[in-house]
């Protein structure tokens, strides 16, 4: 179900979106702001990049992604969701007991979920396993591994970022959700991370820019990525951090809060209304 | 128990390359001591397995996690005080949350790392490790219980932590000898006291039988190589049977064997365990040997017990 249509994209980030709200206010617990700042990458990732079968979740030939901010699962769960891995009603049952949709994804409890991930700076490392490993088997699959702004300030990265490179991951495509805000304010703030392009390109990586809200540069990039040849690709996306809702937009308190009822029927009406 | 000494650690190098030859998913991480952790016999074999990760025992973890996924046996090794320390963020949650088929191979346990220090000497890998959900957790006494140990590591479907040593110790079984995992190794029948022990002071224990032998005090040893998941019914039935219990480990007394014993008893058969091992401080520098009796857990200490307490 490969959508290349650009309006048709749009509105399936808005679907994706509907899911992450609907997923966060449930139980009222999760994290709307990184969800969102990531939605459209995530879209277009599992929409139009990514080369899975929601029938056969484990199949060996496919493309693999690691969310290593994990705390934004809701846009996993809701991508997941909206591509036919489980049925969509599932994500009101979001951090709930009775839930497999863990607040951090969960490999074995939910289908198409390809890495655990949760504590943050871990994920780059095992997309480098599933990268090396692709190599040594000669697969034609790619691993994509979405990271936070915030989130590489973590050493890990940087010791992973080195795997990356030493090895020649050309199967490897990092993606830096730059939404320049974490907990505790912003990135400038609370320990600047920047220059991000630089540092990426100074560790062996091809530096894509991109603005992260714009279907078509993602594409685009995507694209680029997949020809680059002996070097893993890092696509820095400029993104604005609870986009798609007016009251959460570059707002550092939406980071891990629920929507109040009144909040949600405001956002799921910016969103169009409920499905 | 033989004159001949070897160290866990060599005989974990061999053993990995006899067992890549037979089973070609096997891959090898390191962090920048293949030459100490003696993986670079399998690098040598088979470059094309083998990963060094540089100084970076956290993305050693973590790649070794995702190679998992990807249907590789990774085994992942470097010094016990990276791996279960500076790593065990991300043992706790890349490895055994998701229950991945790492087998992390720590070399450099203990006190008996010698000279290096206390920086350098893990006493608390025990500890850590048994306290994770879904890892299983190993500890070998000698060259024969390593090399089954490495190979049949590789049929668990799961993690694993295995405990390896620097120091030569003697080699205690023959190649007839049968392992099970979690089964532990009784060796003697004597009735005045059970000396449980793991890794580098099982040979001690045995030294320590062998000569209170002579002097008509009958004990068994009993080799614990699988701490988690812990053989209960062999710690119960010999504290049933013998009149005294002693621990001997090198490693912390805090969480250790000597817990993980006490644990059991306490909960299925009340006995008084005395536990010799590493008495809530740091080690140091100095030769393995002087180490060992510094810190009391040589065969020595084991048999001073043994005539100071009631028998």
């Amino acid at each position: 179900m490969k959508i290349t249509d650009i309006k048709e994209l749009e509105n399936k980030a808005k679907e994706v979106r509907k899911g992450i709200i609907e997923a966060v206010y449930s139980n009222k617990s999760g994290h709307p702001g990184g969800s969102l700042s990531i939605a459209d990458i995530m879209t277009v990732l599992y929409f139009n990049q990514l080369n899975i079968d929601e029938k056969n979740p484990k199949w060996e030939e496919r493309d693999r992604l690691v969310l290593s901010k994990g705390h934004c699962s809701p846009s996993l769960y809701s991508c997941l969701a909206n591509r036919g891995f489980f049925d969509v009603e599932k994500l009101k049952t979001f951090r709930n007991i009775e839930s497999n949709l863990q607040g951090h994804p969960d490999m074995n409890k939910v289908p198409g979920v390809d890495m655990t991930s949760g504590s943050l700076g871990q994920g780059l490392s095992s997309a480098n396993g599933m990268a090396i490993a692709g190599k040594m088997d000669n697969k034609n699959y790619r691993v994509y591994c979405i990271l936070g702004d915030g989130e590489i300030e973590e050493g890990q990265i940087w010791e992973a970022a080195m795997t990356a490179n030493k090895y020649k991951l050309d199967n490897l495509c990092v993606i830096v959700d730059n939404n320049n805000l974490q907990i505790d304010g912003t990135i400038e703030e609370v320990m600047s991370s920047y220059p991000i392009d630089e540092k990426f390109k100074s560790f062996g990586f091809q530096v894509i820019n991109i603005d992260g809200h714009n279907i078509q540069e993602i594409i685009d990039a995507f694209d680029v990525a997949k020809n680059v040849k002996e070097k893993p690709t890092c696509i820095i996306a400029k993104t604005i951090k609870g986009k798609g809702i007016s009251f959460m937009e570059n707002k550092a308190e939406w980071h891990g809060k629920a929507p109040s009822e009144e909040e949600y029927k405001i956002a799921m009406e910016e969103l169009g209304g409920a499905r | 128990m033989k004159e001949e000494k070897k160290a866990t650690r060599q005989s974990y190098g061999e053993a990995l390359a006899e067992l890549g030859r037979k089973n070609k998913d096997i891959v090898v991480l390191d962090a920048d001591l293949a030459g100490a952790t003696k993986t670079s016999i399998f690098a040598k074999e088979f470059p094309e397995r083998f990963f060094d990760i540089g100084i970076a025992e956290a993305d050693m973890i973590g790649t070794a996690a995702g190679m998992t996924t990807c249907g590789k046996i990774p085994y992942a090794s470097t010094f016990a005080v990276f791996a279960a320390g500076r790593a065990y963020d991300q043992i706790r949650n890349s490895v055994c949350y998701p229950k991945l088929n790492v087998k992390i191979c720590a070399t450099h346990s203990g006190i008996t790392v010698g000279e290096d220090g206390a920086t350098h000497q893990m006493i608390e890998d025990i500890s850590l490790m048994r306290t994770l959900p879904n890892i299983t957790v190993m500890s070998v006494s000698d060259d024969i219980q390593t090399k089954w140990a490495v190979e049949e590591i590789s049929k668990i479907k799961g993690p694993v932590y295995l405990r390896l040593g620097r120091l030569a110790t003697p080699m205690i079984y023959d190649e007839t000898q049968k392992f099970e995992i979690e089964k532990a190794i009784q060796i003697g029948e004597g009735t005045d006291a059970t000396v449980f022990a793991t890794g580098v002071t099982v040979s001690e224990a045995l030294k320590a039988k062998e000569e209170l032998e002579k002097q008509g005090i009958n004990i068994r040893v009993v080799d614990i190589h699988t701490i988690k998941p812990i053989d209960r019914e062999t710690i119960i039935r010999c504290a049933k049977e013998t009149k005294k219990l002693i621990s001997i480990e090198d490693h912390s007394i805090i969480g250790g064997l000597g817990s993980a014993i006490a644990e059991v008893l306490t909960e299925e058969y009340p006995a008084k365990l005395t536990r010799l091992g590493i008495k809530d401080t740091f080690g140091k520098s100095g030769k393995a040997e002087d180490l060992m009796k510094y810190f009391g857990i040589t065969s020595q200490d084991i048999i001073k017990e043994m005539q100071n307490g009631t028998l």
